[in-house]
């Protein structure tokens, strides 16, 4: 079996003659869901979207339907849809081409979404980095909005709903939907404590906000146009729907692959797909989603449990694409952005670059990431310098496991993983790398080049 | 729905109140859970994580709804995956509790560790040493020894907030308790997080914090050393302090203070948590009442008789003989205590003397300074010294004396010459004055007793709720002068009769309980204060707005 790309999402990008134009958006049959969407009522197309059973694209891989489910519809204060575009985790880029490229998809999604939900004003929160796509995104609303896509009276069926974009001011905690939530509503971009701030319940001006990412609201008009049925039975039960694979790092051919979920493995995307290593190198290891997922070493073997009972032992490389599968070897696909490292990486150093970003990210709200991070990151430089200490191995994992399932939001475990992970997969590395430095007289190398101080 | 719930806390059953966080349940029944961030008078931030705790409730079946039970037949707890915030989460019932287990002091240790990696230890210099609930915490729950190799992190140190603050950000531990305090009780942001991750600092928005009044509150509840009241700076240890439950006489509102003092000398005044009058807050001049008292006011500090000293004795037994004489009107100063009041009011019925009183009025700031800037102008009503409030001056009483119809006044504390009396009254009136300060007045009244002042006496005062608080004396008396009760209980006792020959402050609360039916049971206040019954004075003209906790009786 081949992996083979089933372009869905994607289906525009790079393709000869596209623009981001609404134009050439509605000539390939652009906008005919949000015009028949309209006519149905929100509740059935609710449980369209619940049927499908479509996960969260943005990395915790959440069902749609549910979140929406969750949705205080009580209360009688007004819902607020979010489009979570501050696409920041390294590694991660699948939203990217669809701002810059294919902007009225977007758009067609976060109204259909509105739509459903019945919310009063839809949000794009967009990465503030991405100063063009802001452009585009603007440029694509206004045309939408001249043709009545959006805003007031919507295709005539007399719902309204506007779309106000909020460029990001380049933090990744932005990124959690509660601390998007924080930002947006004009305060320290600081992730709230859940509870009571549930978005469903408390989110935006403390009324109930549906917060989901780009992916996947342009997946909604999918669901509406092929029925949820049809989506749930693509790819795995489980994880039904394609993900956009952002293959970076140490391969042929890097870039992003639209592959049905479980469709193929670990392997053939990165061999056949990606062409494999580059030349006269091997596979070391890959963080399969976004850098905060726990690294998979590549000559790793896991003990899987089958639907069965029965016990099988499955290998990196043969690892299916699909969320179940990954979260069986003990991480998770994430946001899909797989990060791939060959033998010449040290991983001492890899890592010594993640914390530091970790570090220089942390919002400090609260205590265990506000420093742990910093610690970490501090510790690898320093072996990384040449002045590593045979204790610090364990103090690296013990401080790592400090910070896990003690902070306010998910980033703190997310910044504690890829240590954790990293750690207790490579320690021989660790333990090889400051053994040699000792061997020397303490300071091995110094490379300044190599990193920042922070 | 029952107002309590049962909760499992470490194994032991116990019913708590409902409504409340797990924290502050845990510590209505004696279990101590530490925390940093957490302040019972404010928004809950959740951030320092010192109070995380293991949370789990019985377990149900997905399907039936039934409880699970274990083969020993007690319900299977359902424990939450990670440890959950006490603070953030509230209570339910049969909710299950664990704070004294391996896990939770190990999560405990490394959130101290964490804390103190970049905190500069500074504690022999440090003012907030002996009170700091850092080191108390780091005492009792952290390792001892560091694994923190690498330097510390530098941050602004002497940073003056408003001229009263001292900010010092490498101590601080980042728990925004003093920005929710400035956002949710001020109303102004004056402080506020500026960078991110590990140098997140706090700062001070520009020109913040400028005339604010409620300031020195953020001293207070800083948990660490990071925010140091100026005029405390370096004076003295914490632990040297002796504390004394008293009640700011800056105005009406009655604001719960602790006062510290050492060897008869007052350091500081800090607010006392009341839920019913002020929370945990008071004014920053309520604070500087007792530099008032020392600097501003000459202490009387013997007693005299027209202009010459002489002992105490010799000059009551003059203010005596003085009083037996006809036309006898009594000055009361509403800084004067409930028992006070009371033996003065006795004093007036016997002697058929009037009394008058002079308001103390200045503008209400809505919160906890209110209009009437004394401490125990209801005191009078309630005793039946007056019946309507007090005008400004004294003109009134200064024309009897004009007229010939008043020959003796009995003043306290007030300064007679400020109100509308003049030189010739002096000479045409008896005046005894009795007080704790030199004033104009008594330069040349013809008997001088000292007595204590509001930080040397205790007693009772009812604030601007009706609410009856009361308060310990902060230092001693000196020597030579009277305790006002005493004084009082004297006069009473020569020209009325023996009733209160062995005056004390039992004695006058126990009669006092007898005579004025809003004052049953006096003897024993509640540490919050009783409220009375202010109804029959409704048609009172009192001056405060509304305001924190207080809503006039007209308005409601």
């Amino acid at each position: 079996m081949g992996a083979k790309q089933n372009r869905i999402i994607y289906r525009h990008i790079d393709l000869d003659g596209w623009d981001a134009s609404i134009e050439k958006y509605m000539s390939d049959g652009g906008y005919e869901v949000l015009k028949s969407a309209v006519e149905r009522i929100p509740e059935d197309l609710c449980q369209e979207v619940l049927k499908s059973n479509i996960r969260g694209r943005g990395g915790a891989g959440f069902p749609i339907g549910m979140k929406w489910k969750f949705l205080d519809r009580r209360s009688g204060k007004p819902i607020y849809l979010i489009c979570n575009a501050d696409e920041s985790e390294p590694g991660t880029c699948k939203d990217r081409l669809l701002i810059y490229q294919d902007p009225h998809q977007i758009i067609e999604g976060v109204m259909c979404s509105a739509f459903a939900i019945r919310a009063k004003q839809a949000f794009i929160y967009i990465r503030g980095e991405y100063i063009n796509g802001y452009r585009v995104l603007m440029r694509a609303i206004q045309q939408a909005r001249a043709k009545g896509f959006v805003g007031d009276n919507i295709c005539g069926s007399g719902y309204s709903c506007d779309i106000t974009v909020c460029r990001g001011a380049g933090c990744y905690v932005c990124g959690e939907e509660t601390g998007l939530i924080s930002s947006l509503a004009g305060r320290r971009a600081y992730p709230r404590i859940k509870p009571p701030y549930f978005p469903a319940a408390m989110g935006l001006y403390d009324c109930p906000t549906a917060v989901n990412n780009v992916e996947t609201l342009c997946w909604v008009p999918q669901i509406f146009k092929l029925g949820g049925e049809a989506v749930s039975k693509m790819g795995v039960q489980s994880d039904p729907g394609t993900h956009i694979w952002g293959v970076s790092g140490l391969v042929k051919n890097p870039g992003r692959y639209e592959i049905d979920s479980g469709a193929c493995t670990v392997g053939e995307l990165l061999y056949d797909l990606c062409g494999g290593p580059l030349a006269g190198r091997r596979f070391k290891a890959i963080i399969p989603g976004g850098s905060s997922m726990k690294i998979l070493r590549w000559d790793e073997k896991f003990r899987i449990k089958g639907a069965d009972g029965s016990e099988f032992e499955r290998r990196t490389e043969d690892i299916p694409l699909d969320a179940v599968s990954f979260q069986q070897c003990g991480t998770a696909l994430g946001s899909c952005g797989m990060i791939v490292m060959d033998n010449t990486v040290d991983m001492v150093e890899a890592l010594a670059n993640l914390n530091q970003f970790y570090a220089h990210e942390s919002c400090g709200q609260c205590t265990p990431c506000r420093e742990g991070t910093t610690w970490m990151s501090r510790i690898t430089r320093r072996i990384c310098e040449g002045w590593g200490r045979e204790a610090d191995v364990d103090l690296l994992k013990s401080v790592a496991d400090n910070m896990c399932g003690r902070t306010i939001c998910a980033l703190g475990e997310g910044a504690a993983w890829p240590t954790q992970s990293n750690v207790s997969k490579f320690r021989e590395e660790y333990v090889e790398k400051i053994r040699r430095q000792e061997t020397v007289g303490g300071q091995a190398r110094l490379d300044n080049n190599a990193y920042r101080l922070i | 729905m029952s107002d309590k719930v049962n909760i499992n806390i470490n194994g032991v059953d116990y019913a708590v109140k409902a409504g409340q966080n797990v924290l502050s349940a845990c510590r209505s029944v004696g279990v101590e859970i530490p925390f940093f961030c957490y302040y019972p008078h404010l928004k809950v931030a959740g951030s320092c994580r010192m109070c995380l705790v293991s949370v789990g409730t019985p377990a149900r079946d997905r399907q039936t709804g039934q409880l699970i039970k274990n083969e020993d037949g007690t319900a299977r707890i359902a424990w939450m995956p990670k440890p959950a915030i006490a603070c953030g989460t509230a209570v339910c019932e049969n909710m299950h509790i664990v704070t004294d287990s391996e896990a939770i002091s190990q999560c405990r240790q490394s959130i101290l560790e964490f804390i103190l990696l970049n905190h500069p230890l500074d504690c022999p210099i440090c003012d907030k040493a002996g009170e700091c609930k850092l080191q108390e915490y780091a005492n009792r729950y952290g390792s001892g020894v560091s694994r923190y190799v690498e330097s510390k992190s530098v941050k602004p140190k002497r940073r003056e907030v408003a001229g009263k603050i001292m900010l010092d950000a490498e101590r601080c531990i980042l728990c925004s308790r003093c920005i929710r305090f400035c956002e949710e009780v001020i109303g102004k942001p004056v402080l506020g997080f500026v960078k991110r991750g590990a140098k997140t600092e706090i700062s001070v928005y520009p020109g913040g914090g400028e005339g604010l009044n409620y300031l020195l509150n953020v001293v207070d509840i800083c948990p660490v050393g990071a925010l140091t009241e100026k005029a405390f700076r370096f004076k003295m240890r914490a632990w040297f302090l002796r504390t004394a439950r008293t009640i700011s006489a800056e105005s009406s509102a009655g604001v719960n203070t602790t006062t510290w003092s050492r060897g008869g000398e007052i350091y500081r005044v800090t607010p006392r948590a009341n839920d019913f009058v002020n929370g945990s807050w008071m004014s920053d001049t309520g604070r500087y009442v007792h530099l008032g008292a020392a600097a501003g006011k000459r202490r009387l500090s013997g007693a005299r008789l027209d202009s010459t000293s002489c002992s105490l004795s010799y000059a009551v037994d003059r203010s005596v003989e003085i009083l037996r004489l006809s036309g006898f009107a009594i000055v009361a100063s509403a800084f004067m205590t409930v028992e006070e009041m009371f033996l003065l009011s006795e004093l007036a019925k016997v002697c058929k003397a009037r009394v008058y009183m002079v308001s103390h009025v200045a503008e209400d700031d809505g919160f906890l300074v209110s209009a009437d800037r004394t401490p125990n102008m209801r005191g009078a009503f309630v005793t039946g010294l007056i019946d309507r409030y007090p005008g400004k001056d004294l003109s009134e009483l200064a024309q009897l004396v004009e007229s010939g119809d008043v020959r003796t006044v009995l003043c306290f504390d007030e300064d007679l010459k400020a109100l509308g009396f003049e030189a010739r009254h002096f000479k045409k009136a008896n005046v005894i004055y009795c007080s704790s300060a030199e004033n104009a007045t008594s330069a040349c009244a013809k008997v001088c007793v000292p007595l204590e002042n509001e930080f040397e006496k205790s007693g009772m005062w009812i604030n601007r709720q009706f609410r009856l608080q009361s308060f310990e004396a902060a230092v001693e008396r000196p020597k030579g002068v009277s305790s006002t009760v005493a004084f009082v209980a004297e006069l009473l006792a020569k020209i009325g009769g023996d009733e209160f020959s062995e005056p004390g402050v039992e004695l006058v609360r126990r009669v006092m309980a007898q005579r004025v039916p809003q004052l049953e049971g006096c003897q024993n206040i509640p540490e919050e204060g009783m409220p009375i019954d202010g109804s029959a004075f409704s048609r009172v003209a009192f001056p405060e707005g509304p305001a924190f906790k207080y809503a006039p009786s007209g308005s409601k």
